[in-house]
């Protein structure tokens, strides 16, 4: 009886970007340059990994009810999540089904976040505990 | 140029401590988005049981990215960062990080393999505080993708 959980659209512009570089201290210019993003194969700007991931972070933050209650949180990033130099940007959807609820009180999520439809994350999984 | 396997198995002293400061948490936090009252205000994340305002889940990595360059940046391993590709990201809590923690890191390379002409990297963080308490474990793989 997997249960599933509200999903979370998020949306992402290239403001984001820039302020998530300033505040992670990540700055490889594949998340800022169209120029060098393209010069290495990219469509262009693409979302910073690590980006995605805390805005999946954010849906199970939200579905725990509390930061501390996140036991465990892994990703493993597949697509990259390109944004244009829009208003609109681009939406990265969260979507998640309770896998287990083990004996010892954790719940474990399986996540599925997509871009356009595809998916950017795969053995996306988080371990929470109810306070 | 592949990477070097000796460096494989390999551990490194710990880090200078990494003091979190109650404005880079709302920074970190305002950045993703994240506006619950926990993440900002320290009342707030006193009322819910935190000491000071706590981070979001893959704030570590703010930390352990510096750290890693620790072992990255070392020209021994032959890493070509424009060719690096972020692989799998993982994080196992013991608490979360909050204001005030000061963090030290020690790093070691849990695996390097090779894969159809690209090149894998596995890295784990211990994140503890200067008096050994643990705090957080971060995995990180990279990809180092094939010359052209």
């Amino acid at each position: 009886m997997a249960e599933e959980l509200p999903t979370q659209t998020f949306r992402v512009t290239r403001a984001d970007l820039i302020r998530y570089a300033g505040a992670s201290g990540d700055f490889n210019t594949i998340h800022w340059s169209d120029r060098i993003a393209k010069n290495v194969g990219l469509p262009g700007v693409i979302a910073h990994g690590m980006y995605t991931m805390a805005l999946a972070g954010r849906a199970v933050s939200i579905w725990a009810g509390a930061p501390d209650a996140v036991v465990e949180y892994g990703v493993r990033f597949t697509r990259p999540v390109p944004v244009p130099d829009t208003d609109e940007g681009t939406e990265v959807v969260v979507s998640g089904v309770i896998k287990e609820v083990t004996d010892d009180g954790l719940t474990k999520i399986e996540l599925t976040a997509t871009c356009h439809g595809e998916k950017v994350l795969s053995l996306a999984r988080a371990t929470i505990r109810k306070r | 140029m592949p990477l070097d396997p000796s460096f494989a198995g390999r551990s490194w002293p710990a880090t200078a401590p990494y003091l979190v400061g109650r404005e880079k948490i709302r920074e970190f936090a305002t950045a993703i988005g994240a506006t619950d009252a926990e993440y900002h205000d320290p009342e707030a994340a006193r009322a819910a049981g935190y000491p000071d305002v706590v981070a979001p889940p893959t704030f570590p990595v703010v930390i352990t990215m510096a750290a890693n360059r620790q072992i990255l940046a070392d020209p021994a391993l032959g890493l070509d960062y424009s060719r690096v590709v972020h692989g799998d990201q993982k994080f196992a809590y013991t608490r979360p990080v909050v204001a005030g923690d000061a963090l030290v890191c020690v790093n070691t390379v849990d695996d390097i393999t090779s894969r159809g002409g690209h090149d894998f990297i596995t890295t784990r963080t211990e994140v503890s505080t200067e008096g050994g308490e643990p705090v957080v474990t971060v995995w990180s793989k990279l990809v180092q993708r094939g010359e052209e």
